[in-house]
Formats: structure tokens, C-alpha cells, sequence
């Protein structure tokens, strides 16, 4: 390890150490899966410094890219959150948890203490082709069969993915065109082409819930959304109206009629 | 000097990087602060408007303005903001937007002035330089999902989970573009790909790839007409709809640097890097390919690529969003696969010793070949109008839909045919009386 390394390694696998033991403490699925693309990403640029620079990038490339963005998104639509229940769901769950990680942690400690780190050997020959060529010769030569063999795995992996979750289209899709079709069709029966018409905005209030006005002053029913109909939430107009109305008022009864100075001068 | 590249380092200090680091970070954000301006000056001339024209020369320091004036605002924190992942976010994606131009090349070997000091117009380069920026592009979408999910709010979350999708489905395509350079230079590190396209750039013999290049690098850019993440129209604006002031800026700083980035890679992989367009390149033996003369050929071709961007932005409508996705899996990704295994072919030939002419003759033959087998093939039947509204005599009446909601056929009735089986579904039995309903049907008949 040369000096430059050394100060990488010591300020960057505390950090490392710190954020795979957060994945213990969050409370918060995302923050753990935040805390595992770091230790990913660190990890890469380890594996840059010790002159595996293809192995870092594509680890980021794939692993931190792609697999960890694909669990980020099933937890943001999925919406795990600190609220759901600790309840354990296989009695004593905790106490095997247990026993497995110290189980773990001794056989992990036992290897570690027994290794010996001799000098490597041979980096520099391996990569005097530059690193990726060096790659691709040990893996297209050497290692093809167990690649393609694992890469017809992967394709068929994907391939029953997609017929798990393909659904059988009963009817025809509708084109864009079909669709404006059938809304012209429609038009007889009362449907209009346009969007509807937005909740009003008064000076008090925008909400949903308030009916726009028409240019003769009549609230459009149909611009509060079904829902809030349905369920009776709508406000009336009038209401709404005479509040303001008695709020204007009573501003006016406040001030001096700015009026009466215009008309002095 | 590192293996496979072509630049060389080896004369490089700390000094020197650390320099380097710090004058591409000044070029970035004041190309940034012209990017906006020259976004905002083109448009308005594409629609009959002067633009920007009142603070500085010409309006140039209007951006330096509105870049102030987002500085100063009020810091607005949304209260169900996830406030550590709220912060992490822009400072993701403006980090992973600077990282990118470390290995991009500005010019070959250069000389500071009044010294005999030279050194790479470029911070680094390795092996896998351009697997490091796609890299960076994946890491940066961190920025816009945390971002999107941390402000606790449905359309930044929607922006969000749209921006995803779309980056990682137009990566693929960019990725499967990038790599038919890899094969025509045999290289993966800039400097060395630069250093293939002495005779000819890789955009004219790479066409099929340089166009899906282009392409995903708007998409990849969340730039119109691919815009859908921040559609004001549907999201107001997506994954930033809940940020103000400074972590806006860093949002909106590391939008304009992914499209210097996303130029700047175009520019060296494709585009010749710093090399002098070709009439300039005759002149004097190349004098223009050496000393500072490369920085303003690479600049000029950045930009005209920013031209590009600011042209489709002023010319093109937004796409629906499945047809845009539909346009990146089922056409963009297909197309440069076929491409990807056609180039690995020839080049694989080329290798092997079969001549020019010959892989032009075997070009010609093969697309005789093809036009012939379709000039052949059977045309299709005019689809049965009938057949495809599900209604056809074989399907027995049968209506998919009935009273809008999806129900399985009725005794009697058979499914339409699958256009993927290839066989019609045999109509259900109809002699025992197999559910209540059935019963029913009987009691009534």
C-alpha cells in the first residue's frame, strides 16, 4: 500500500464501517437503502485503488445504478415507513437472529485472524494489457462457457418475468384516434370535448371544493370533481360570495373612504 | 504513464491536478450561467422576441442576475420533508454532474504559458474513463429520486418515479451506442479515443450510433421533448417542485451541467474531441490540432451541440409518456442492438482478413436478399373490422367488455383468438349446468 492509498483506506472505511452499521440503526427503509449506496460506492473506490478499475466502475454501473435503484423505487411505491408494525412474525425470531450473526461473527473473526496477507504477486503482469483487456481475455477465453451459460440463465430469468406478468388483451387497444372518436360521438348525449372547467378562485378561497362562476355569475357545478360532489363536500357559491361580500364591508366601515380625499383635492 | 492511455500524465503534480480540478469547476458554472442565457436568447429568436437584453452587454448578465436572486430567497423547508434526505439530494446531483468533465478531454499536450511546463488539457484519464461517466449519470439519479421522495409530496414523488424510468431506460440505449466506438477504437479511455479519430471522425462511419446517441442524450438529460419528469402541465415541475432558493439552484446548476456533460461526451466519442474540423486540419501540417488551438475547436463543437439542445427544445412538442417509453424499449434499444451485432460482425471480419470490397459485396447481396424475401412475403389481409372489435361470428358475440368492466365469455361463447397463439380457444361445453347463473339462464329460458 502506498502512502496515498493508505490515507484512502483509513478515511474511508471508518466512514464505510459507520454507514453499514447505520443499516442497523435507521428507522427509515430508504435511509438504510441510502447507507447501502454508499458502502457500495466506497467499496468501488477501493477496488479503483487497487488497480481494478473496471471492476469498480461497473459495480457502481450495476450494482449501485441499477439493482440498489430498482429496490429504492419498490420501497418509495411500496411507502415502508417507521410505522409498520415490529411485531415478530416467526416466534423467537430475534433470539435465532442473534445466535446467527454471533455464529457469523465468530467464523468471519476466526478467518480473519488466521489470514496472512503476503506481498501480491503479479498485479502488474496481469494488467500490463490495460485492466479491462486483461478482463475480457480471462472471461471471453478462459471462462466463456460458464459466461454464456450464465447469461442465457439471466435471459431466461427475464423472459419468465415477463410471461409471470403478461395479461391477455381481450379487446383492441384504442388509438388515440378511437378515443377522439368516441368522444365526438358522445357529444349528443352532453359531453363536452373540452376539460372541465377548474374549481373557482375567489379572493378568500381556491379550494376544490368551491364552484367556478360562469360569465353570468352561476356557479358551474361540474368544475368541483365528482367525488367531492358525491360525497355532498361542495361549498356553495352564495356562501362563499355573501362571506366575502360582509368581509369587504367591513374593511370599508374600518378605513376612510379614500373616495372623499380624491374628491377634496 | 498508465497502460492504454493515450495521454501522459506522468509529469503531473498535486498542484497541477488540484488546479486543473478547480479551473473545470469555474468553466462548468460559468457555462452554465452562459448556457442559460444562450437557452434563453435562441428560443426567444426562434419565436420573434428579443429575450433577455437588459442587464449587462447584449443581456448576458441576466442569468448572473436570476442566479443571485435565487441565492437570496427565503429557504423554504416542507414540513414533511425528510429533512437529511431533502438536503442529500441536490448536493447528489450537482456532485455527480461536476465529476463527469475529470476525463473528458479539452485539448491533447499543452504548454503553460512562459514556461516550458506542459501537461494533458484534461484532469485524468483511465481505462474505463467512459464507463466512469455513465457511472456518474447513475449515481446522479439518487439526486432526483431522494429528492422526489423526501419532499413528502405526491407530484415530486411522481417526477420522480418518472425520471428514473427514464433515465435508466435511455442509459441502455446510450450505453449500447457508446460501446460500437469501443469497438472501432479498442479503447475505453478518452484520450485514446480521441487519438483514433485522426482520420476520420466516428460519427460518420458510427451514424446509426451517433443518431441513438443524440437521442438518449435527451432523453437521459429530462430535456424536451422528453421532458416528462418536470411536465408543468401534469407535475408542476416534478422532483423540485417542493425546493426553493439554493437547493432549487443546485437542482436547476446540475440540469445545465448534464447537458455540458452529455455535449462534451458527444463531442470527444464522436465529434473528434479537441481535433480540428477538416478543412482547418490541412492547414500548416495540422498547426491547428497542437497547443491551445484544440480548447476552441472542443468548445465550438460543445456548443454547437447546446445548439442542438436549445433547437429541439424550440421546435418539438413533448411526448405522451408511453409513447416515449415505448419509443426507447421497442425501438431506440432494439435498433442499436442490431447495429451493435452488425458492427461486431464486420469489425470481427475485418479482423479476420476479409477485404473492403468484399464486406461490400456480401452488404449488397444481403440487402438484395432481404428486399427480395419481402417483396415475396404474402401481405398481410385487410384486418376484418369486425374480427377486431371482439365481436366477429367466431367469437360468438362475445363482448370483452360488457357494461365496462372486463368478463369472461358466457356459454356459447368463445374468446377471440390470440393474435400470439395462433389458435382459437374451443367454446366453453355447454350441456351441464355448471354455475348458478347457468341455472338461472335455464329457469328464465
Amino acid at each position: 500500500m502506498s502512502g496515498g492509498e493508505e490515507v484512502l483506506f483509513w478515511t474511508l472505511a471508518p466512514l464505510m464501517v459507520i454507514a453499514a452499521a447505520g443499516l442497523l440503526v435507521v428507522r427509515r427503509a430508504v435511509h438504510a437503502a441510502v447507507c447501502v449506496v454508499f458502502v457500495m460506492i466506497g467499496l468501488a473506490v477501493l477496488y479503483v485503488a487497487q488497480e481494478a478499475p473496471f471492476l469498480g466502475i461497473v459495480q457502481v454501473v450495476v450494482y449501485t445504478g441499477a439493482v440498489m435503484m430498482l429496490f429504492l423505487f419498490v420501497l418509495m411505491l411500496v411507502g415502508v415507513d417507521a410505522a409498520d408494525s415490529l411485531t415478530e412474525t416467526i416466534r423467537g425470531q430475534r433470539w435465532i437472529g442473534l445466535l446467527l450473526g454471533a455464529g457469523l461473527a465468530a467464523v468471519l473473526l476466526g478467518v480473519v485472524a488466521q489470514a496472512t496477507f503476503p506481498p501480491s504477486v503479479g498485479l502488474a503482469q496481469a494488467n500490463a494489457v490495460t485492466n479491462p483487456v486483461a478482463l475480457a481475455r480471462v472471461l471471453m477465453q478462459d471462462y466463456v462457457v460458464a459466461m454464456e451459460v450464465v447469461g442465457i440463465l439471466l435471459v431466461t430469468a427475464a423472459l419468465a418475468g415477463l410471461v409471470l406478468t403478461h395479461r391477455r388483451r381481450l379487446g383492441k387497444k384504442p388509438t388515440q384516434r378511437a378515443l377522439a372518436e368516441a368522444k365526438v360521438a358522445l357529444l349528443p348525449t352532453g359531453r363536452q370535448l373540452t376539460p372541465l372547467p377548474a374549481p373557482g378562485v375567489y379572493a378568500q378561497n381556491n379550494a376544490m371544493d368551491t364552484p367556478a362562476l360562469d360569465p353570468e355569475g352561476r356557479p358551474l357545478e361540474h368544475s368541483v370533481p365528482r367525488v367531492l360532489r358525491i360525497r355532498g363536500q361542495q361549498r356553495s357559491a352564495t356562501e362563499l360570495l355573501t362571506a366575502e361580500e360582509t368581509l369587504v364591508q367591513r374593511i370599508q366601515l374600518d378605513r376612510p373612504a379614500p373616495a372623499e380625499n380624491g374628491e377634496d383635492r | 504513464m498508465i497502460p492504454g492511455v493515450a495521454a501522459d500524465f506522468s509529469a503531473d503534480t498535486i498542484v497541477t491536478t488540484i488546479v486543473k480540478a478547480v479551473l473545470i469547476i469555474v468553466f462548468l458554472l460559468t457555462s452554465v450561467l452562459f448556457a442559460i442565457w444562450f437557452e434563453r436568447k435562441v428560443v426567444a429568436r426562434m419565436q420573434l422576441r428579443p429575450g433577455p437584453n437588459w442587464h449587462g452587454p447584449i443581456g448576458l448578465l441576466q442569468s448572473l442576475a436570476d442566479a443571485m436572486k435565487l441565492l437570496l430567497k427565503e429557504d423554504l423547508t416542507v414540513t414533511r420533508a425528510d429533512r437529511v434526505m431533502y438536503l442529500l439530494a441536490p448536493m447528489i446531483s450537482v456532485f455527480c454532474a461536476l465529476l463527469v468533465f475529470a476525463v473528458i478531454p479539452f485539448g491533447p499536450s499543452v504548454t503553460i504559458p512562459f514556461t516550458d511546463y506542459s501537461t494533458p488539457a484534461q484532469l485524468t484519464d483511465f481505462p474505463v474513463a467512459t464507463l466512469y461517466v455513465l457511472a456518474c449519470a447513475s449515481i446522479g439519479v439518487y439526486g432526483i429520486v431522494l429528492g422526489g421522495w423526501s419532499s413528502g409530496s405526491t407530484y415530486p414523488l411522481l417526477g420522480a418515479v418518472r425520471s428514473t424510468a427514464q433515465v435508466i431506460s435511455y442509459e441502455l440505449a446510450m450505453g449500447l451506442s457508446l460501446v460500437s466506438v469501443f469497438i472501432m477504437a479498442g479503447s475505453m479511455s478518452t484520450s485514446s479515443i480521441v487519438e483514433s479519430q485522426t482520420a476520420l471522425w466516428w460519427f460518420l462511419p458510427l451514424a446509426p450510433a451517433f443518431v441513438v446517441y443524440i437521442i438518449s442524450m435527451v432523453g437521459e438529460t429530462n430535456r424536451l421533448p422528453f421532458d416528462l419528469p418536470e411536465a408543468e402541465g401534469e407535475l408542476v415541475s416534478g422532483y423540485m417542485t417542493e425546493y426553493s432558493s439554493m437547493k432549487f439552484a443546485w437542482f436547476f446548476l446540475a440540469e445545465y451541467i448534464a447537458m455540458i456533460n452529455v455535449s462534451a461526451v458527444a463531442t470527444t466519442l464522436f465529434l473528434g474531441g479537441w481535433r480540428a474540423p477538416w478543412p482547418l486540419s490541412m492547414i500548416g501540417d495540422g498547426v491547428l490540432n497542437t497547443g491551445w488551438w484544440p480548447v476552441l475547436w472542443f468548445l465550438a463543437k460543445v456548443w454547437v451541440l447546446m445548439f442542438f439542445f436549445v433547437w429541439v427544445r424550440g421546435t418539438l412538442l413533448r411526448l405522451r409518456y408511453d409513447q416515449f417509453m415505448v419509443f426507447g424499449w421497442k425501438v431506440l434499444i432494439p435498433f442499436a442492438l442490431v447495429w451493435l451485432v452488425a458492427l461486431a460482425s464486420f469489425r470481427w471480419a475485418g479482423l479476420s482478413g476479409v477485404t473492403r470490397t468484399q464486406m461490400i459485396v456480401a452488404i449488397l447481396v444481403v440487402f438484395a436478399l432481404v428486399m427480395v424475401v419481402l417483396w415475396l412475403w404474402p401481405q398481410r389481409k385487410a384486418p376484418d373490422r369486425a374480427a377486431a372489435d371482439g365481436a366477429g361470428p367466431e367469437g360468438g358475440g362475445f363482448d370483452a367488455f360488457a357494461g365496462g368492466y372486463p368478463v369472461p365469455p358466457l356459454p356459447g361463447q368463445a374468446l377471440p383468438a390470440s393474435p400470439r397463439a395462433r389458435r382459437t380457444v374451443p367454446p366453453a361445453p355447454q350441456d351441464p349446468p355448471a354455475s348458478p347463473a347457468d341455472v338461472d339462464a335455464e329457469e328464465t329460458r
